[in-house]
């Protein structure tokens, strides 16, 4: 494979669009969870049931097109190697959960913007993913969607306590709304700390993301609703709109504080990641975030101008260890990827 | 931030908890976070597991020997369709299916009410077909409080036109019913 080609695999193309606030907001995501009425949630239910279920939205959904999502293909998780599910996880089509569940599977749209995911922990879970902060078009177009299917497949619902679905915490609207954000100059000025308890007690959830390791990655957070009952999905979005605006300004505020207080050596630092990233030859996956994490700033600020946020959201998922194991078309060491992983950076960098 | 278990390793998952109508901030690395188990499968943002278990197993100081009774008879309650009992559903943390809802029914609000920041009833999107009238009924309920305020605030003009609509609606769904 060549790498141009490999590149394109790896960035999903909703994802090359450039959203509003990309300087800051990656990624808006909804995810609406829905169950079949008549048939046993998947914990539960048998191999003849999970099946019916799969051939039911094969047999409607596979090769359909609704407005922009074209031509769904189906892909079942059985038919799949561990690394082709793994690459699969790392561009967010399909969480972790549904490649170790049974008889489940995937509908992926062709612009890989809309995936519904099959037999997880409820029959269905529709996700839809815009580039940057675009929480009302998301939320309209997952209602669409939605709509959609429900013209042919009767959703567990009840009058009092909405969407049924197989955990407690996804009851009422089924619904969880998340943003991607980088957030360096909260993280660097460590202002971040009395943000989040903020942010907690108006019912959000923020994590880190991860990679190979367990600590936060390239100082991007997820921001998500906590509860799903007794609020409308407008209200929920509205909500997080808030709390994302106000955390943009703040990123804003705290980036400008940098530059003026220590401009030097924050350029220093982006100029040194921008180096290692061009020029290493083993660079471990926490660093390379870590590192890119750095390189954003830099774009973002102006202080390097020959690289784009495309380039950098590529790189972001292509030296994850799932693309890089595709790449090379076989299992590697934790070693020998992270020579493969510097390989790909540098040559990515000096196209 | 650090984590607040092991005091070593930076916390990556930040939400509020509430037990027993207590608020508490958990900031937790990924490895507590999985111990504890507020891990989640996917995208959750922690599973019910713990909180489940907590808010059952610890028996309150007010409770006497006929809540225990009743607590145990409750138990051994089984979903007819699924065959989950509910001491089942407390391990797992996970409804089996559409019946389980029913079958539990008299624990639930209990239960959301503390995963869901005290909210019992849905207050969102209802399917077009499944939800049959139940549109035409919250636009009713919507349309009474609008007709109360109008009142209240001496707009009779206002008020004889949403009233109008209200009995428009009541017809529509008399015959939907039908
Ligand atoms: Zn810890
Ligand atoms: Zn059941």
């Amino acid at each position: 494979m060549s790498l141009e080609q490999f590149m394109n695999e790896a960035i999903s193309p909703w994802m090359r669009v450039e959203g509003p606030e990309n300087d800051i907001v990656l990624s808006t995501r909804i995810r609406l969870a829905r169950n079949f009425e008549k048939v046993t949630f998947p914990i539960i239910a048998n191999e003849d049931e999970l099946r019916s279920v799969i051939e039911f939205m094969k047999e409607n959904y596979e090769g359909k097109s609704y407005a922009n999502y074209q031509n769904l293909a189906f892909i079942e998780m059985e038919d799949l190697s561990h690394i082709e599910k793994r690459v699969l996880v790392e561009k967010h089509l399909i969480s972790p959960f549904l490649t170790k569940a049974r008889a489940s599977g995937v509908l992926v749209s062709e612009n890989e913007q809309l995936s519904i995911m099959v037999n997880e922990e409820d029959h269905i879970r529709i996700q839809l993913y815009f580039p940057g902060f675009q929480m009302k078009q998301a939320l309209d177009h997952a209602f669409e969607l939605d709509d959609w299917l429900e013209e042919k497949i009767d959703f567990a619902f009840d009058e009092r306590w909405g969407y049924l679905t197989s955990c407690p915490t996804n009851v009422g609207t089924g619904m969880r709304a998340s943003v991607m954000i980088h957030l360096p100059a909260l993280v660097l000025t460590k202002r971040i700390n009395q943000m989040i308890p903020a942010i907690n007690q108006f019912g959000f959830v923020v994590r880190g993301i991860y990679g190979e390791g367990t600590e936060a990655l390239g100082n991007l957070f997820q921001v998500s609703n906590q509860i799903t009952l007794g609020k409308s999905e407008e209200d929920i979005v509205e909500d997080l709109e808030s709390v994302i605006i106000n955390l943009v300004e703040q990123e804003r505020e705290a980036r400008h504080y940098l530059l003026h207080t220590s401009g030097k050596k924050l350029e220093d630092q982006i100029f040194r990641s921008y180096g290692i990233l061009k020029y290493g030859r083993i660079i471990e996956s926490q660093e390379a975030s870590a590192r890119i994490s750095d390189v954003r700033l830099g774009v973002d600020l102006g202080m390097i101008k020959d690289v784009s946020h495309n380039v950098l959201n590529e790189l972001m998922v292509l030296t994850q260890p799932g693309f890089l194991q595709h790449y090379a078309k076989k299992v590697l060491t934790t070693s020998e990827r992270d020579v493969l992983r510097a390989t790909l950076i540098r040559e990515r960098l000096n196209i | 931030m650090l984590c607040t278990e092991c005091q070593k390793r930076t916390a990556t998952l930040h939400y509020t908890q509430i037990i027993n109508g207590e608020k508490t901030e958990v900031h937790v690395c990924e490895v507590c976070a999985q111990k504890k188990g507020y891990s989640f499968p996917g995208d959750e943002p922690y599973t019910l597991h713990d909180l489940l278990t907590g808010l059952f197993n610890v028996t309150s100081p007010g409770l006497d020997v006929k809540e225990d009774n009743f607590f145990n008879q409750f138990n051994e309650l089984t979903c007819d369709h699924c065959q989950l009992s509910f001491s089942e559903f407390q391990r797992i943390g996970k409804f089996g299916c559409t019946n389980c809802y029913d079958t539990f029914k008299a624990k639930l609000p209990a239960i959301f009410r503390k995963v869901h920041s005290g909210n019992t009833k849905h207050d969102g999107k209802i399917p077009k077909r499944k939800g049959g009238n139940l549109h035409i009924k919250k636009e009713i309920e919507r349309y009474r409080e609008y007709l109360q305020q109008l009142i209240k605030e001496e707009n009779f003009e206002e008020a004889a036109v949403i009233r109008d609509r209200i009995k428009d609606l009541e017809k529509l769904q008399g015959g939907n019913e039908s």
